[in-house]
Protein backbone atom coordinates (compact mmCIF):
# COMPACT_ATOMS: atom_id res chain seq x y z
CA UNK A 1 0.00 0.00 0.00
CA UNK A 2 1.07 3.58 -0.57
CA UNK A 3 2.26 5.43 2.48
CA UNK A 4 0.15 8.00 4.31
CA UNK A 5 0.27 10.14 7.40
CA UNK A 6 -1.53 8.77 10.42
CA UNK A 7 -3.38 10.78 13.00
CA UNK A 8 -5.39 9.56 15.97
CA UNK A 9 -7.31 12.44 17.57
CA UNK A 10 -9.26 12.04 20.80
CA UNK A 11 -12.20 14.35 20.03
CA UNK A 12 -14.66 14.64 17.16
CA UNK A 13 -13.67 18.28 16.64
CA UNK A 14 -9.99 17.37 16.22
CA UNK A 15 -10.92 14.55 13.82
CA UNK A 16 -12.99 16.90 11.68
CA UNK A 17 -10.10 19.37 11.62
CA UNK A 18 -7.64 16.64 10.63
CA UNK A 19 -9.98 15.49 7.85
CA UNK A 20 -9.78 18.97 6.37
CA UNK A 21 -6.41 18.05 4.83
CA UNK A 22 -6.52 17.27 1.12
CA UNK A 23 -7.23 13.58 0.41
CA UNK A 24 -7.52 12.75 4.09
CA UNK A 25 -9.80 9.85 4.96
CA UNK A 26 -11.40 8.60 8.16
CA UNK A 27 -10.34 5.16 9.45
CA UNK A 28 -12.79 3.11 11.52
CA UNK A 29 -11.68 -0.43 12.31
CA UNK A 30 -9.99 -0.75 8.93
CA UNK A 31 -11.39 -4.20 8.19
CA UNK A 32 -12.35 -3.09 4.69
CA UNK A 33 -10.21 0.00 4.26
CA UNK A 34 -6.85 -1.66 5.00
CA UNK A 35 -7.38 -4.47 2.44
CA UNK A 36 -8.50 -1.77 -0.02
CA UNK A 37 -5.29 0.19 0.60
CA UNK A 38 -3.21 -2.96 0.18
CA UNK A 39 -4.69 -3.37 -3.27
CA UNK A 40 -3.88 0.28 -4.00
CA UNK A 41 -7.53 0.95 -4.75
CA UNK A 42 -7.28 4.05 -2.56
CA UNK A 43 -4.38 6.36 -1.81
CA UNK A 44 -5.28 8.80 0.95
CA UNK A 45 -2.67 11.36 1.99
CA UNK A 46 -3.66 10.93 5.60
CA UNK A 47 -5.71 8.47 7.64
CA UNK A 48 -7.57 9.87 10.62
CA UNK A 49 -8.37 7.08 13.06
CA UNK A 50 -11.56 7.53 15.06
CA UNK A 51 -10.68 4.65 17.40
CA UNK A 52 -9.33 7.02 20.07
CA UNK A 53 -12.52 9.09 20.33
CA UNK A 54 -14.22 7.99 23.55
CA UNK A 55 -17.45 9.91 22.85
CA UNK A 56 -17.96 7.81 19.69
CA UNK A 57 -17.86 4.47 21.48
CA UNK A 58 -20.47 2.36 23.20
CA UNK A 59 -24.17 1.59 23.21
CA UNK A 60 -26.73 3.55 25.23
CA UNK A 61 -30.49 3.92 25.53
CA UNK A 62 -31.87 7.40 24.90
CA UNK A 63 -34.77 9.04 26.75
CA UNK A 64 -37.20 8.10 23.96
CA UNK A 65 -36.20 4.44 24.21
CA UNK A 66 -34.09 4.38 21.05
CA UNK A 67 -30.73 2.64 21.11
CA UNK A 68 -27.78 4.85 20.18
CA UNK A 69 -24.59 3.20 18.95
CA UNK A 70 -21.44 5.32 18.76
CA UNK A 71 -19.91 5.43 15.29
CA UNK A 72 -16.62 3.90 16.48
CA UNK A 73 -18.29 1.03 18.35
CA UNK A 74 -17.07 -2.40 17.29
CA UNK A 75 -19.38 -5.16 16.11
CA UNK A 76 -18.36 -7.26 19.12
CA UNK A 77 -19.41 -4.48 21.50
CA UNK A 78 -22.78 -4.09 19.78
CA UNK A 79 -23.27 -7.88 19.86
CA UNK A 80 -22.85 -7.87 23.64
CA UNK A 81 -24.09 -4.43 24.75
CA UNK A 82 -27.21 -4.16 22.55
CA UNK A 83 -28.39 -7.68 23.35
CA UNK A 84 -30.73 -6.55 26.14
CA UNK A 85 -32.34 -3.56 24.44
CA UNK A 86 -32.30 -4.45 20.75
CA UNK A 87 -31.61 -8.18 20.38
CA UNK A 88 -32.08 -8.32 16.58
CA UNK A 89 -29.43 -5.63 16.12
CA UNK A 90 -27.06 -7.43 18.50
CA UNK A 91 -27.65 -10.71 16.65
CA UNK A 92 -26.83 -9.05 13.33
CA UNK A 93 -23.61 -7.55 14.72
CA UNK A 94 -22.62 -10.99 16.03
CA UNK A 95 -22.85 -12.47 12.51
CA UNK A 96 -20.54 -10.03 10.77
CA UNK A 97 -17.23 -11.48 9.59
CA UNK A 98 -15.53 -13.54 12.28
CA UNK A 99 -14.62 -12.85 15.95
CA UNK A 100 -11.32 -11.09 15.20
CA UNK A 101 -12.95 -8.92 12.54
CA UNK A 102 -15.77 -8.06 14.96
CA UNK A 103 -13.21 -6.90 17.51
CA UNK A 104 -11.99 -4.20 15.10
CA UNK A 105 -14.75 -3.39 12.59
CA UNK A 106 -17.11 -0.53 13.47
CA UNK A 107 -20.67 0.43 12.63
CA UNK A 108 -19.63 3.86 11.35
CA UNK A 109 -17.04 2.34 9.04
CA UNK A 110 -19.50 -0.22 7.72
CA UNK A 111 -22.29 2.17 6.84
CA UNK A 112 -19.97 4.88 5.51
CA UNK A 113 -18.54 2.28 3.13
CA UNK A 114 -22.02 0.96 2.21
CA UNK A 115 -20.81 -2.30 0.73
CA UNK A 116 -23.77 -3.75 -1.21
CA UNK A 117 -23.42 -7.03 0.73
CA UNK A 118 -22.72 -5.62 4.21
CA UNK A 119 -25.05 -6.48 7.09
CA UNK A 120 -25.33 -3.17 8.97
CA UNK A 121 -26.98 -1.17 6.16
CA UNK A 122 -29.91 -3.62 6.36
CA UNK A 123 -30.35 -2.96 10.09
CA UNK A 124 -30.03 0.81 9.71
CA UNK A 125 -32.51 1.00 6.81
CA UNK A 126 -34.78 -1.72 8.20
CA UNK A 127 -35.03 0.01 11.57
CA UNK A 128 -35.54 3.46 10.04
CA UNK A 129 -32.55 4.62 12.09
CA UNK A 130 -31.07 8.09 12.12
CA UNK A 131 -27.43 8.52 11.17
CA UNK A 132 -25.86 11.26 13.29
CA UNK A 133 -22.74 12.96 11.93
CA UNK A 134 -20.54 15.75 13.20
CA UNK A 135 -22.69 18.14 11.12
CA UNK A 136 -26.28 16.85 10.96
CA UNK A 137 -28.78 14.02 11.30
CA UNK A 138 -29.64 11.94 8.25
CA UNK A 139 -32.65 9.61 8.01
CA UNK A 140 -31.67 6.11 6.88
CA UNK A 141 -33.98 6.46 3.86
CA UNK A 142 -31.82 9.38 2.68
CA UNK A 143 -28.43 8.03 3.77
CA UNK A 144 -27.82 5.09 1.44
CA UNK A 145 -27.45 6.31 -2.14
CA UNK A 146 -26.39 3.15 -3.98
CA UNK A 147 -23.45 0.77 -4.05
CA UNK A 148 -20.55 2.23 -2.00
CA UNK A 149 -22.28 5.60 -2.01
CA UNK A 150 -23.87 7.56 0.85
CA UNK A 151 -25.13 11.06 1.65
CA UNK A 152 -21.95 11.76 3.64
CA UNK A 153 -19.97 14.78 2.50
CA UNK A 154 -16.21 14.82 2.20
CA UNK A 155 -14.70 14.75 5.69
CA UNK A 156 -18.05 14.09 7.42
CA UNK A 157 -17.92 11.50 10.21
CA UNK A 158 -20.67 9.15 11.42
CA UNK A 159 -20.59 9.90 15.14
CA UNK A 160 -23.53 7.68 16.10
CA UNK A 161 -26.55 5.80 14.80
CA UNK A 162 -29.88 6.02 16.64
CA UNK A 163 -32.15 3.01 16.25
CA UNK A 164 -35.84 3.18 17.17
CA UNK A 165 -36.58 -0.20 18.75
CA UNK A 166 -39.32 -2.18 16.96
CA UNK A 167 -41.87 -4.48 18.60
CA UNK A 168 -40.18 -7.37 16.83
CA UNK A 169 -37.33 -7.67 14.37
CA UNK A 170 -35.11 -10.27 12.77
CA UNK A 171 -32.17 -10.34 10.41
CA UNK A 172 -31.82 -13.44 8.27
CA UNK A 173 -28.50 -13.78 6.52
CA UNK A 174 -27.71 -16.25 3.76
CA UNK A 175 -23.99 -16.43 4.32
CA UNK A 176 -21.44 -16.32 1.51
CA UNK A 177 -19.03 -18.46 3.51
CA UNK A 178 -15.78 -17.35 1.88
CA UNK A 179 -16.25 -13.61 2.24
CA UNK A 180 -18.54 -13.93 5.29
CA UNK A 181 -20.69 -11.17 3.79
CA UNK A 182 -24.36 -11.75 3.01
CA UNK A 183 -25.15 -13.43 -0.29
CA UNK A 184 -28.58 -12.07 0.58
CA UNK A 185 -29.64 -10.68 3.94
CA UNK A 186 -33.10 -9.43 4.93
CA UNK A 187 -33.97 -7.30 7.94
CA UNK A 188 -37.64 -7.22 8.94
CA UNK A 189 -38.76 -4.81 11.66
CA UNK A 190 -42.33 -4.54 12.90
CA UNK A 191 -43.27 -1.19 14.44
CA UNK A 192 -46.64 -0.06 15.80
CA UNK A 193 -47.06 2.11 12.69
CA UNK A 194 -45.88 -0.38 10.08
CA UNK A 195 -43.41 -2.99 8.90
CA UNK A 196 -40.06 -2.23 7.26
CA UNK A 197 -38.21 -4.75 5.09
CA UNK A 198 -34.61 -3.97 4.08
CA UNK A 199 -32.58 -6.18 1.76
CA UNK A 200 -28.80 -6.33 1.45
CA UNK A 201 -26.52 -8.39 -0.78
CA UNK A 202 -29.01 -8.58 -3.62
CA UNK A 203 -29.25 -5.35 -5.58
CA UNK A 204 -26.87 -3.52 -7.89
CA UNK A 205 -28.09 -0.39 -6.10
CA UNK A 206 -27.03 -1.63 -2.66
CA UNK A 207 -29.38 -1.95 0.30
CA UNK A 208 -33.04 -1.26 -0.50
CA UNK A 209 -36.52 -1.48 0.99
CA UNK A 210 -38.83 -4.08 -0.50
CA UNK A 211 -41.98 -1.99 -0.51
CA UNK A 212 -44.31 -4.69 -1.93
CA UNK A 213 -43.39 -6.98 0.95
CA UNK A 214 -43.92 -4.15 3.43
CA UNK A 215 -47.42 -3.53 2.01
CA UNK A 216 -48.34 -7.20 2.19
CA UNK A 217 -47.00 -7.53 5.75
CA UNK A 218 -48.83 -4.38 6.85
CA UNK A 219 -52.07 -6.08 5.81
CA UNK A 220 -51.19 -9.36 7.44
CA UNK A 221 -47.98 -10.04 9.36
CA UNK A 222 -47.45 -13.69 8.39
CA UNK A 223 -44.90 -15.39 6.18
CA UNK A 224 -47.77 -16.68 4.03
CA UNK A 225 -48.69 -13.11 3.15
CA UNK A 226 -45.56 -13.11 0.95
CA UNK A 227 -46.51 -16.31 -0.88
CA UNK A 228 -47.44 -14.68 -4.20
CA UNK A 229 -44.80 -11.96 -4.16
CA UNK A 230 -41.85 -12.12 -6.54
CA UNK A 231 -39.10 -9.56 -6.78
CA UNK A 232 -37.87 -8.57 -10.23
CA UNK A 233 -34.41 -10.09 -10.82
CA UNK A 234 -33.45 -7.48 -13.45
CA UNK A 235 -31.58 -5.26 -11.01
CA UNK A 236 -30.07 -8.03 -8.88
CA UNK A 237 -26.35 -8.72 -8.55
CA UNK A 238 -25.00 -11.61 -10.61
CA UNK A 239 -21.59 -13.10 -9.82
CA UNK A 240 -19.95 -16.50 -9.51
CA UNK A 241 -21.75 -17.09 -6.21
CA UNK A 242 -25.26 -16.63 -7.56
CA UNK A 243 -27.29 -15.46 -10.55
CA UNK A 244 -29.81 -12.61 -10.53
CA UNK A 245 -32.66 -15.11 -10.43
CA UNK A 246 -31.10 -17.01 -7.53
CA UNK A 247 -30.69 -13.84 -5.49
CA UNK A 248 -34.25 -12.72 -6.29
CA UNK A 249 -35.50 -16.08 -5.07
CA UNK A 250 -33.41 -15.83 -1.90
CA UNK A 251 -34.87 -12.41 -1.11
CA UNK A 252 -38.29 -14.05 -0.86
CA UNK A 253 -37.03 -17.00 1.17
CA UNK A 254 -35.05 -14.88 3.65
CA UNK A 255 -37.91 -12.40 4.08
CA UNK A 256 -40.26 -15.23 5.00
CA UNK A 257 -37.70 -16.60 7.47
CA UNK A 258 -37.33 -13.19 9.04
CA UNK A 259 -41.09 -12.81 9.45
CA UNK A 260 -41.32 -16.27 11.01
CA UNK A 261 -38.50 -15.41 13.39
CA UNK A 262 -40.44 -12.30 14.50
CA UNK A 263 -43.38 -14.43 15.69
CA UNK B 1 8.63 7.76 10.50
CA UNK B 2 6.75 7.92 13.76
CA UNK B 3 7.68 6.30 17.01
CA UNK B 4 5.31 3.64 18.30
CA UNK B 5 5.44 2.13 21.77
CA UNK B 6 3.52 -0.80 23.14
CA UNK B 7 3.81 -3.70 25.53
CA UNK B 8 4.39 -7.00 23.78
CA UNK B 9 4.16 -10.16 25.88
CA UNK B 10 4.67 -8.05 28.98
CA UNK B 11 7.76 -6.23 27.70
CA UNK B 12 7.84 -2.54 26.75
CA UNK B 13 8.96 -2.08 23.17
CA UNK B 14 9.15 0.78 20.73
CA UNK B 15 10.24 1.41 17.18
CA UNK B 16 9.98 3.76 14.25
CA UNK B 17 7.27 2.94 11.76
CA UNK B 18 5.54 4.45 8.74
CA UNK B 19 1.85 5.27 8.72
CA UNK B 20 1.23 2.18 6.60
CA UNK B 21 3.24 -0.27 8.74
CA UNK B 22 0.99 -3.13 9.77
CA UNK B 23 1.03 -4.51 13.29
CA UNK B 24 2.05 -7.89 11.83
CA UNK B 25 5.02 -6.25 10.06
CA UNK B 26 6.06 -4.43 13.22
CA UNK B 27 5.98 -7.66 15.24
CA UNK B 28 7.81 -9.71 12.64
CA UNK B 29 10.27 -7.22 11.17
CA UNK B 30 10.99 -4.74 13.97
CA UNK B 31 10.73 -7.15 16.90
CA UNK B 32 11.70 -10.37 15.07
CA UNK B 33 8.68 -12.10 16.59
CA UNK B 34 8.09 -14.27 13.55
CA UNK B 35 5.72 -16.65 15.29
CA UNK B 36 2.88 -14.43 14.10
CA UNK B 37 2.36 -15.70 10.58
CA UNK B 38 1.05 -13.79 7.60
CA UNK B 39 -0.91 -16.16 5.40
CA UNK B 40 -3.43 -14.49 3.16
CA UNK B 41 -2.65 -10.86 4.05
CA UNK B 42 -6.34 -10.11 3.41
CA UNK B 43 -7.81 -10.80 6.88
CA UNK B 44 -9.35 -14.09 5.80
CA UNK B 45 -7.08 -16.81 7.16
CA UNK B 46 -6.38 -15.85 10.77
CA UNK B 47 -2.74 -17.02 10.86
CA UNK B 48 -1.82 -13.52 12.08
CA UNK B 49 -4.20 -13.40 15.06
CA UNK B 50 -2.71 -11.73 18.12
CA UNK B 51 -4.29 -10.21 21.22
CA UNK B 52 -4.59 -6.44 21.52
CA UNK B 53 -5.74 -5.37 24.96
CA UNK B 54 -6.96 -8.92 25.47
CA UNK B 55 -8.98 -9.18 22.27
CA UNK B 56 -8.19 -11.36 19.26
CA UNK B 57 -7.44 -9.26 16.18
CA UNK B 58 -5.96 -9.94 12.77
CA UNK B 59 -2.61 -8.18 12.97
CA UNK B 60 -2.26 -7.97 9.18
CA UNK B 61 -5.36 -5.81 9.17
CA UNK B 62 -4.39 -3.32 11.85
CA UNK B 63 -1.89 -0.50 11.62
CA UNK B 64 1.02 -0.63 14.05
CA UNK B 65 0.27 2.96 15.08
CA UNK B 66 -3.25 1.89 16.09
CA UNK B 67 -1.62 -0.33 18.72
CA UNK B 68 0.35 2.55 20.25
CA UNK B 69 0.11 2.18 24.03
CA UNK B 70 -1.65 -1.20 23.79
CA UNK B 71 -0.93 -4.51 25.49
CA UNK B 72 -0.17 -6.96 22.72
CA UNK B 73 0.07 -10.71 23.15
CA UNK B 74 1.62 -13.02 20.56
CA UNK B 75 2.28 -16.75 20.33
CA UNK B 76 5.79 -16.16 21.74
CA UNK B 77 4.17 -15.12 25.04
CA UNK B 78 1.96 -18.18 25.34
CA UNK B 79 4.36 -20.73 26.82
CA UNK B 80 4.63 -21.12 30.59
CA UNK B 81 7.33 -19.19 32.46
CA UNK B 82 9.61 -22.26 32.50
CA UNK B 83 9.37 -22.57 28.71
CA UNK B 84 7.04 -25.56 28.71
CA UNK B 85 3.96 -25.50 26.49
CA UNK B 86 0.84 -23.97 28.02
CA UNK B 87 -2.36 -25.97 28.33
CA UNK B 88 -3.67 -25.04 24.88
CA UNK B 89 -0.35 -25.63 23.12
CA UNK B 90 0.10 -28.97 24.88
CA UNK B 91 -3.42 -30.01 23.90
CA UNK B 92 -2.65 -29.19 20.24
CA UNK B 93 0.36 -31.50 20.49
CA UNK B 94 -1.49 -34.24 22.36
CA UNK B 95 -4.43 -34.29 19.96
CA UNK B 96 -2.46 -33.74 16.77
CA UNK B 97 -4.14 -30.39 16.19
CA UNK B 98 -1.61 -29.43 13.55
CA UNK B 99 0.17 -30.86 10.59
CA UNK B 100 2.20 -28.25 8.72
CA UNK B 101 1.75 -25.81 11.61
CA UNK B 102 1.38 -22.64 9.59
CA UNK B 103 -2.06 -21.77 10.97
CA UNK B 104 -1.22 -22.94 14.50
CA UNK B 105 -0.12 -19.61 16.05
CA UNK B 106 -3.39 -18.02 14.98
CA UNK B 107 -5.37 -21.06 16.09
CA UNK B 108 -3.76 -21.03 19.53
CA UNK B 109 -4.29 -17.28 19.95
CA UNK B 110 -7.93 -17.55 18.86
CA UNK B 111 -8.45 -20.52 21.16
CA UNK B 112 -6.97 -18.56 24.07
CA UNK B 113 -9.29 -15.63 23.36
CA UNK B 114 -12.28 -17.97 23.19
CA UNK B 115 -11.45 -19.76 26.45
CA UNK B 116 -10.93 -16.46 28.27
CA UNK B 117 -14.55 -15.48 27.57
CA UNK B 118 -16.05 -18.95 27.49
CA UNK B 119 -14.02 -21.40 29.61
CA UNK B 120 -16.09 -24.47 28.65
CA UNK B 121 -17.29 -23.98 25.08
CA UNK B 122 -19.35 -26.60 23.29
CA UNK B 123 -18.02 -28.19 20.13
CA UNK B 124 -20.40 -26.02 18.09
CA UNK B 125 -19.20 -22.86 19.85
CA UNK B 126 -15.58 -23.75 19.11
CA UNK B 127 -16.29 -24.39 15.44
CA UNK B 128 -18.22 -21.11 15.22
CA UNK B 129 -15.44 -19.15 16.93
CA UNK B 130 -12.83 -20.53 14.55
CA UNK B 131 -14.68 -19.33 11.45
CA UNK B 132 -11.94 -16.78 10.84
CA UNK B 133 -9.05 -19.25 11.18
CA UNK B 134 -8.36 -21.42 8.19
CA UNK B 135 -6.44 -24.70 8.32
CA UNK B 136 -5.72 -26.54 5.09
CA UNK B 137 -4.28 -29.69 6.67
CA UNK B 138 -6.22 -31.05 9.59
CA UNK B 139 -9.85 -30.78 8.58
CA UNK B 140 -10.34 -29.04 11.95
CA UNK B 141 -11.51 -32.07 13.96
CA UNK B 142 -8.29 -32.40 15.92
CA UNK B 143 -8.09 -28.66 16.49
CA UNK B 144 -11.59 -28.74 17.97
CA UNK B 145 -10.60 -31.75 20.06
CA UNK B 146 -7.51 -29.95 21.33
CA UNK B 147 -9.52 -26.93 22.42
CA UNK B 148 -12.13 -29.14 24.09
CA UNK B 149 -9.31 -30.92 25.92
CA UNK B 150 -7.62 -27.64 26.87
CA UNK B 151 -10.87 -26.55 28.49
CA UNK B 152 -10.89 -29.72 30.57
CA UNK B 153 -13.64 -31.45 28.65
CA UNK B 154 -14.02 -34.97 27.37
CA UNK B 155 -13.14 -35.20 23.70
CA UNK B 156 -14.54 -38.68 23.13
CA UNK B 157 -17.88 -37.33 21.94
CA UNK B 158 -16.54 -35.35 18.98
CA UNK B 159 -18.08 -36.59 15.79
CA UNK B 160 -16.44 -37.52 12.51
CA UNK B 161 -12.90 -38.74 12.34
Amino acid sequence: MYNFEFEKPSTIADAVAALGAEDAQALGGGQTLIPTLKQRLAAPSKLVSVSGIAEMKGVCVEDDGSVAVGGATTHATVASEAAGNYPALAALAGQIGDPAVRNRGTIGGSIANNDPAACYPAAVLGSGATVVTNARQIAADDFFEGMFSTALDEGEIVTSVRFPVPQAASYQKFLQPASRFALVGVYVARFADGVRVAVTGASEDGVFRWSEAEEALNKEFRADALMDLRINPANMIADLHGSKEYRAHLVGVMTKRAVEACM
Amino acid sequence: MTQVSMTVNGKSVSGDVEGRTLLSSFLRENLSLTGTHVGCDTAQCGACVVHVNGEAVKSCNMLALEADGAEVGTIEGQANADGSLNVIQQAFQDHHGLQCGFCTPGMVMSAAALLKDNPRPTEAEIRKYLEGNLCRCTGYHNIVKAIMAASGQNVGSIAAE
